[in-house]
């Protein structure tokens, strides 16, 4: 079992960029420890900015090194980023089109049994509906570092998404296949399309196991860009199959499974299952007991294969 | 600097006319705010179109962004883009000139416009220079009203705490807001005090429309080291006609033809005092 969690995976790859990049430079609001980010603090303390528990202020600051030609990475429990900073999302970073890559970690229900103010189950439908804001939620530690790199790259704002707890590996070092905005095909298949973003993507790929055992094929997207939706990598696999289903771990509205069906419904309509959290604060628990309570699991989402198909 | 006086009348006859022209905009904070604006862009920043993309220029953030009419006519003023464009088009149907500050356009850093974003951003443009040691320095100009906003404060702790004396605030102190007075709105009148112990120099200009007065404040807080300065400049919202002067209606209201004739003639009479 991995024992890297994907935030820890990003600290990785900044503490090895900012060796040859002096512009990186990374925020936290009093978060170092939760985003795994004391590493880069200590090791790089003029490339640290801490700006206390003030997650408005994390996210304009930020802003206004991006616009001062630095490279800055915000980051901050997802609960707290997508939605405390939600204005300043939208104001400073994307509207006034700052070199921002924020980084929502603990995401989704991570923190489990804290309660709905520590889960960010609406950061999808929050920041997918900024113009100008991309959002991904890459699945496992090498397809994170791979992410970070693309997005040392560019220019434009982003928020990235990552659990808090370390998720098995689906790549390897070696093999992890990773094109900018386009989702990674898992495995292939003809009855049924499995789209699942972050955390959910090892699920889902476990489920495809199931199913293959059952005589049903089907084929596996790993949908970490949920905004800009890969529209053609969907298209493609959905073709010929008769069923989709999206697994999110995100409240049921305005999540990728939401602009998974758009895009299906508008060029290739066919029955669509979205998987994901319900309208109401989740149970108490750990995640996997949370995941498993609402069939976010391989055998749920196998199972509700089985009765759609 | 009775050439900046002058400028001044001329500037308020610009913003006013886009604001006619554009059938909107908030007049009021415009006036008090205008002289603000000259006394930086024409005493004070070292920026111009000649060395807008240079590292090493003054940044500003217009973060009372409803007072872009005033931003406007000063930057064009500066030779960022023609007067006569903006008011021409200013709010109109598919217009770059916007009700706020629009970064698509030359001279301008940030959007703003959602209020308590300037001191914020700011704090980041001047931990920007410190860090990579260039020796700019950060100027954002905030309303009185404004300071009810949270995000000031978060602003102002941390400019503090990273002892950010490259950044320089300014406070529009007209005491009127849309409501009314800020006093009964939302109470600032020990606003000196809470800079102070939020680590800020604070300076007070007596007469916030008066543009000699400000760049004299503005020169001081070039020269105070270790902590960020703040120049709260008292003025009058509707400064320029007694039309408009201190009265709360005119945050947001276009004059009637009547009231244009009256206020231009108030221009011209006291420009001609000068």
């Amino acid at each position: 079992m991995n024992k890297i969690p994907n935030r820890q995976a990003i600290c990785e790859v900044l503490m090895e960029k900012v060796k040859e990049d002096k512009d990186i430079v990374v925020l936290c609001s009093d978060s170092r420890g939760s985003a795994s980010l004391a590493p880069f603090a200590q090791a790089h303390p003029e490339n640290f900015i801490e700006t206390g528990i003030a997650e408005q202020n994390l996210v304009s600051i930020a802003a206004g090194l991006a616009k001062c030609g630095k490279k800055p990475f915000a980051a901050s429990p997802a609960c707290f980023l997508s939605t405390r900073s939600y204005e300043q999302c939208k104001v400073d970073v994307s509207y006034s089109n700052t070199n921002v890559t924020l980084i929502g970690i603990s995401g989704g229900v991570s923190y489990g049994a804290l309660g709905m103010s520590h889960h960010s189950a609406q950061d999808i439908a929050a920041m997918s509906a900024i113009p100008n804001m991309r959002v991904y939620l890459p699945s496992d530690r090498f397809q994170t570092a791979k992410l970070i790199e693309a997005l040392l790259e560019d220019e434009k704002p982003a928020y990235v998404r990552v659990g808090r707890n370390p998720v098995e590996d689906i790549y390897t070092e070696e093999n992890c296949p990773f094109e900018m905005d386009k989702a990674t095909v898992l495995c292939e298949g003809t009855d049924v399309v499995l789209i699942a973003c972050g955390e959910m993507v090892r699920p889902a790929y476990e489920a495809s196991q199931i199913l293959k055992e059952k005589g049903i094929s089907a084929t596996v997207l790993d949908m970490y860009c949920v905004k800009p939706l890969d529209r053609d990598g969907i298209l493609k696999a959905v073709q010929n199959a008769k069923l989709v289903v999206t697994v999110e771990e995100h409240a049921p509205f305005g999540g990728m499974g939401s602009m998974v069906c758009q895009t299906v419904s508008a060029n290739c309509p066919k029955k669509v299952v979205n998987l994901a959290l319900p309208d109401a604060p989740v149970i108490t628990g750990a995640s996997k007991e949370v995941f498993d309570h609402y069939g976010l699991n391989a055998e749920g989402i196998a199972k509700t294969v089985e009765e759609n198909l | 600097m009775a050439n900046l006086k002058a400028l001044s009348y001329d500037l308020r006859k610009n913003i006013v006319d886009m604001i006619v022209e554009g059938k909107g905009g908030h007049i009021g904070g415009d006036m008090s705010v205008v002289d603000t604006l000259i006394a930086l862009y024409f005493g004070t920043m070292n920026i111009g179109p000649e060395n807008q993309d240079d590292p090493l220029r003054d940044r500003f953030v217009m973060s009372k962004g409803h007072c872009v009419e005033a931003l406007y006519a000063v930057l064009a003023a500066k030779g960022f883009f023609p007067i006569e464009e903006v008011i021409q088009n200013f709010s109109k149907f598919g217009s770059k000139y916007i009700g706020h500050p629009n970064n698509k356009l030359p001279g301008i850093e940030m959007n703003s416009g959602s209020l308590g974003h300037g001191l914020p951003v700011s704090v980041g443009m001047a931990l920007a220079g410190k860090m990579d040691g260039k020796d700019y320095r950060v100027y954002t100009v905030m309303g009185d009203g404004e300071l009810a906003e949270g995000s000031v404060w978060e602003g102002a702790m941390a400019a503090a705490h990273y002892k950010l004396d490259n950044l320089c605030a300014a406070v529009d102190r007209n005491r009127l807001q849309i409501s009314g007075n800020t006093e009964d709105v939302m109470a600032h009148d020990d606003l000196h005090e809470r800079f102070r112990s939020f680590g800020w120099n604070v300076i007070d200009v007596k007469d916030g429309n008066d543009v000699d007065q400000l760049i004299v404040a503005f020169a001081e807080a070039k020269d105070v080291k270790g902590k960020p300065t703040v120049v709260i400049a008292n003025t009058i919202k509707g400064c320029g006609s007694a039309v408009m002067e201190d009265k709360a209606a005119w945050h947001h209201k276009v004059p009637t033809a009547e009231e244009y004739e009256q206020i231009m003639k108030d221009f011209a009479e006291r420009k001609e005092a000068l």
